[in-house]
């Protein structure tokens, strides 16, 4: 044995290495026909990675503090060495982050890569989702600019709008009458803890997926089929080892991502104010709410939801469960889709322009999130609301009625 | 007893009375991890009653001041004002401002407010917190010729007229809150307390 093998063999008396590897990479059986969609998660991972690197490099210049907050960002913008370029890569990390979650659930959502046996697979996605949002909204209050101020005024006063409860919530959550130091100081605590969190939880999202395996745009199940292939004769046919064939694939998905990743943080970083919002480059005045305010863009379908719904008997409580609900609702999709076949290539007609339908809907909703609310803007809401609940609830229905397509014994190529 | 001697009855009832110790242990330390979240006495003590300057303030004019990290404006309200505010009445969810919580009880009057003439209100709108602008121009084009002059909130379009009471159909649910307050001089008043006068 040579040096290098006795001490592999070493290790592995003492933990098991080279057993992880194998069951995790080396003879992971992923299925051969992933497309496009598949580069998602694992872009997600190395944007997650990202944003841990670049946010603790950040807290090393940054005061969580209501008088230094805004200065010690322009300090880092201005005065730290490269603090420009981390800044940055943070704050479109941020972004990039929902743009390839949102892909990431898109695929999940044209694959059925939700359906039997996968439902803790996409719940545990789901609960993923909602630690990055509640991360992503407590860091946006960090620059302790007027709509980080403002926004994170009328995102906790919906939790004063619980009954009851709601106004000694909204007190507890805030540690003061209204958004403050204490708030600051707490969030940016939060927001420092809950990646590392998030980071448990996707390896908790990767046991659950090696569990059950991968779907694939077939929607076939590779377990089900033949078994044999060029490695492994227990293996099966339609799969190949995730390592060196989707290492390799998903590197060149990186490159292609960091290309346009890149270009944001050198040639657009504030995305023409959807990335960082103009009024944000003013210091937080609790005494002025600027003349417009909206969340960053990954937020505004929802909070287009939570403005399209009529505040009744004086509470503005229904449009805020409204808002909750359409995130929540997510983790029944596993039970409300019945359709006989997994992916979107063997489902009929009814669900592929339904599901289209859905993507515009959750496009307008988001654009409308962003603008000022006219009588016409509001009317298109509520139907916009409608319909995202309707794709939800009436999917027991519509998935049984759609004609499907006979499902392939085996992967296609 | 257990085919082994062992006393299973008594090993669940001692499991069980652990366990319950355990989660009251446990509840015990939560608590001060919870009660941190409070606001600080630091954060209370803030919320010190404040004094308002209004001797230079001006018919129609606004001033602004912080109270518990909160804007309280007070205005100056025209003969006007005054006049269009009965007019209003019809347009509005809570004209006599029947909701206790919203106002001391000494100004659940039509005004709202201790003298006719100013009117103090915490400038924080009550459907989600936002700020609302300050807006006495009578019928500008974009809030249309029924605007008699209020407040109007820039975030979800909540409407108030200068009596602060809320119109129908904008999404906040209150009239604003009328914050305690007194008069200490014709030009002095005290925001945050009323001198035991409620």
């Amino acid at each position: 044995m040579s040096m290098m093998q006795s001490l592999v063999q070493w290790i592995d008396d003492r933990y098991p290495m080279t057993k992880v590897w194998n069951e995790h990479l080396a003879q992971y059986y992923a299925p051969k026909n992933f497309n496009f969609w598949y580069f998602m998660g694992s872009l997600a991972m190395l944007v997650l990675v990202n944003q841990i690197l670049t946010g603790v490099w950040l807290a090393m210049s940054y005061k969580p503090d209501a008088d230094l907050a805004f200065g010690s960002v322009e300090y880092i913008m201005r005065d730290v060495n490269w603090g420009w370029l981390i800044r940055y890569m943070h704050s479109t990390g941020a972004s990039a982050f929902f743009v390839v979650i949102y892909l990431h659930m898109f695929r999940g959502l044209m694959y059925g890569s939700y359906r039997k046996p996968r439902e803790l697979l996409w719940i545990f996605g789901v609960i993923i989702y909602l630690v990055m949002m509640a991360t992503a909204f407590m860091g946006y209050l960090l620059p302790w600019g007027q709509m980080s101020y403002w926004g994170a005024q009328v995102i906790v006063n919906l939790f004063s709008a619980v009954p009851v409860v709601g106004p000694d919530l909204g007190v507890w959550i805030r540690g003061d009458y209204v958004i403050s130091d204490a708030t600051l100081n707490r969030f940016f605590a939060l927001h420092f803890l809950l990646p590392f969190l998030l980071a448990a939880l996707v390896f908790v999202h990767i046991v659950a997926l090696h569990k059950v395996g991968s779907n694939n745009p077939d929607g076939v199940e590779i377990k089900k089929g033949p078994k044999g292939n060029k490695w492994s004769d227990k293996a099966p046919a339609d799969g190949i080892p995730f390592h060196p064939y989707y290492s390799v694939k998903d590197i060149m998905g990186v490159a292609g991502f960091l290309f346009l990743f890149a270009a944001v943080i050198f040639f657009a970083p504030e995305m023409f104010g959807f990335f960082l919002e103009h009024p944000n480059f003013e210091p937080a005045n609790p005494l002025k709410t600027p003349p417009h305010i909206a969340p960053v863009w990954y937020f505004t379908p929802f909070y287009a939801i939570l403005r399209a719904v009529p505040s009744v008997a004086g509470s503005a409580f229904p449009g805020v469960v409204a808002m909750f609900a359409s995130i929540l609702i997510l983790f029944f999709l596993p039970w409300l889709d019945r359709s006989p076949v997994k992916s979107i290539r063997y489902k009929g007609g009814l669900y592929k322009i339904l599901l289209w339908l859905f993507v515009i809907d959750f496009i307008v909703l988001g654009y409308l999130g962003t603008q000022p609310t006219t009588n016409l803007y509001k009317l298109m809401a509520q139907v916009g609301t409608i319909y995202y609940f309707a794709f939800f609830l009436l999917m027991p229905i519509y998935s049984k009625l759609d004609k499907t397509k006979p499902v392939p014994e085996r992967v296609t190529e | 007893m257990g085919a082994d001697g062992v006393d299973l009855k008594k090993r669940r009832t001692l499991t069980l009375a652990t366990s319950a110790v355990g989660i009251v242990g446990a509840g015990y330390v939560i608590y001060p991890f919870l009660a941190a979240w409070a606001p600080s006495e630091k954060a209370k003590a803030a919320g010190a009653p404040v004094e308002a300057d209004i001797s230079k303030l001006e018919p129609g004019q606004i001033m602004s001041v912080k109270w518990r990290g909160k804007p309280v404006w007070i205005v100056y309200r025209t003969e006007r004002n005054l006049k269009d505010l009965p007019t209003l009445d019809p347009m509005l969810l809570d004209p006599n401002s029947d909701d206790t919580g919203q106002q001391p009880e000494y100004c659940k009057n039509p005004t709202r407010s201790i003298k006719p003439d100013y009117l103090v209100a915490v400038g924080i709108c009550t459907h989600l917190g936002c700020s609302p602008t300050y807006r006495p121009d009578i019928a500008p084009a974009d809030l249309g010729p029924e605007w008699k002059g209020g407040f109007f909130c820039p975030c979800h379009g909540s409407r108030f007229d200068l009596a602060a009471r809320v119109f129908k159909g904008v999404p906040a649910p209150k009239n604003l809150e009328i914050p305690p307050h007194q008069y200490l001089s014709d030009t002095t008043i005290l925001i945050g307390q009323d001198g035991g006068k409620a």
